[in-house]
């Protein structure tokens, strides 16, 4: 059974989903404003707003899944939405990086980005989101062609894996954050493969049936 | 017209029939809690009387000028893996920790090893202040005001033989105290080292205090190593043995990875950890970062001890 809703309801859904995803921004701007960052305020926005954007590109990508297999077509709706507020926090993270941690040390941050394996990562995910973001509008979809667009916007799954490989290479030891975010990003790929599959064979087993046998 | 109304009492609210019937003695009891607390009051408030610990210990001409880092942030910022992995996790459930009665034997390569009972060890040696930088490998540093007396002083008492050539330090390894070591993050228990020349330096220090009063739990309580011109993690915290060795002690952080923490890891700029620089760090407390200084800034006291190494091949 599929669960329908009609475009209002879908709308204050959608508002309701933007004031939430600004929460996280709000709390860390009331804890900053009440001096509660901690020893070293500048490491912890930098990884908050981290966090964050590993949360939201892994529930963007949940969107599809959760869609399918709930029955809820109207979640595509919100899916452009959370992507972009998946950049908004990169955002910051990447300003909070080379504003508060480097101060715009260009040199620092050159030589970071050359030599420093997560940094490359991380700073490569920043940059493949940009034209994500970039071609989010419709206006933008149509100029592109549905085709073109989707085999652009597949490159979340790259910046995906690229942020979680980002995280996993600057811990020291403790690794089982970053793996948490594997094993999601993994299921969340996976359960795509599956679709495909299942889809290929249901087109292929239907294309067996309507074919004519050969005699 | 009836009204119904609620009973008064709820059930709940009924004493049970066996502690009424023991009022007596249950009362006593209470009592008795009550007098103890009362007593456990007044212990504390003597203690705040008599001021800190060691409110007398000498200044040291080694300490830097530097102002000190906040005390709520040397308190509230720390490694210490043993009570989990994360910064605030040590002021958090550090708690369980119980630093006395605590022993610290000292074994080994020596010719007088001994089991140093805490109270006997603090005796040992007039407790200076020494306000020491402090260099994390992750990039950050603090100020810290310690209490302690140099290292040597513990062991030249032991007469090491001429076998000993390291001194290897041990942390307490209980998990019932310390709910980190159930995961397997490092090697339990926590181990550390030094060659005997750098645990004889008189800059390496004995620590029982920071800023005039004993080591807080999350700090390395009651007994901790503090080496100013290695990073952080070379200052073992917590420790029950110290043991002269004729090999390399088998450090932890060099058995987690070996290649990016040495067995050395004297601070230095110029060898970067394999994932991140150490050119800068950030003092805990300032906005910009600072250039970080060859051996921490101790390089005066400590370079000889170096002299024809190559420090990037023995990081």
């Amino acid at each position: 059974m599929t669960f329908q809703l009609n475009p209002s309801q879908v709308a204050r859904i959608k508002a309701a989903v933007f004031i939430a995803c600004l929460i996280p921004l709000a709390l860390l701007a009331l804890r900053a404003w009440r001096d509660q960052l901690g020893a070293n305020p500048i490491e912890y926005i930098t990884r908050s707003t981290g966090w964050w954007t590993l949360t939201f590109l892994m529930i963007t990508l949940a969107v599809t899944p959760a869609r399918k297999l709930l029955s809820m077509p109207w979640l595509l709706r919100l899916r452009r939405m959370l992507g972009l507020f998946a950049f908004f926090y990169a955002s910051l993270h990447f300003t909070t990086y080379i504003w508060l941690d480097q101060f715009f040390d260009l040199h620092d941050i050159v030589k970071d980005v050359m030599k420093r394996p997560f940094i490359t990562v991380g700073f490569t995910a920043f940059l493949l989101l940009i034209p994500l973001a970039a071609t989010s509008t419709n206006a933008m979809v149509k100029r592109l062609g549905a085709r073109r667009w989707q085999w652009l916007h597949r490159a979340v799954y790259a910046i995906g894996t690229l942020g979680v490989i980002h995280f996993l290479w600057l811990v020291k030891k403790d690794i089982r954050e970053p793996l948490a975010f594997g094993l999601v990003l993994a299921v969340l790929l996976g359960v795509r493969l599956v679709f495909r599959w299942r889809g290929h064979a249901r087109t292929s087993s239907a294309t067996a049936r309507v074919a004519p046998r050969a005699g | 017209m009836l009204i119904r109304r609620p009973s008064d009492v709820l059930p709940s609210e009924i004493t049970p029939r066996e502690l009424f019937e023991n009022r007596r003695a249950f009362l006593c009891d209470t009592g008795l809690v009550v007098a103890a607390a009362a007593m456990a009051g007044l212990g504390v408030r003597q203690a705040h009387a008599q001021g800190k610990v060691f409110s007398a210990a000498k200044k040291s001409p080694y300490s830097i000028g530097e102002t000190p880092t906040p005390f709520k942030d040397v308190t509230t910022y720390n490694n210490f893996y043993e009570f989990g992995t994360g910064k605030d996790d040590p002021a958090d459930r550090a708690g369980t920790l119980k630093p006395r009665p605590w022993t610290l034997s000292v074994e080994g390569e020596c010719a007088k090893p001994k089991r140093w009972d805490l109270d006997e060890l603090m005796k040992l040696a007039a407790v200076e202040e020494r306000i020491y930088r402090l260099r994390c490998v992750e990039g950050w540093s603090m100020v810290i005001p310690w209490n302690g007396f140099p290292l040597a002083e513990l062991l030249k008492r032991a007469e090491p033989t001429s076998k000993a050539k390291y001194v290897e330090f041990v942390t307490l390894s209980d998990d019932k105290q310390m709910p980190g070591i159930r995961l397997p993050v490092l090697d339990w228990p926590y181990v550390e080292g030094l060659r005997m020349d750098e645990a004889m330096h008189p800059l390496a220090l004995l620590t029982f205090g920071l800023y005039g009063d004993l080591l807080p739990n999350q700090n390395g309580a009651p007994v901790r190593i503090v080496v100013p011109w290695k990073y952080g993690f070379k200052s073992a915290k917590s420790i029950v043995r110290v043991r002269f060795t004729e090999t390399e002690p088998k450090t932890a952080w060099n058995k987690a990875i070996p290649n990016e923490y040495g067995f050395y890891s004297n601070v230095n700029p110029q060898v970067d950890h394999p994932r991140w620089s150490q050119a800068k760090e950030r003092r805990i407390g300032e906005f910009g970062k600072r250039a970080t200084l060859m051996f921490n800034g101790y390089g005066d006291q400590v370079a000889s001890l170096y002299a024809g190494m190559d420090l990037k091949k023995y990081y």
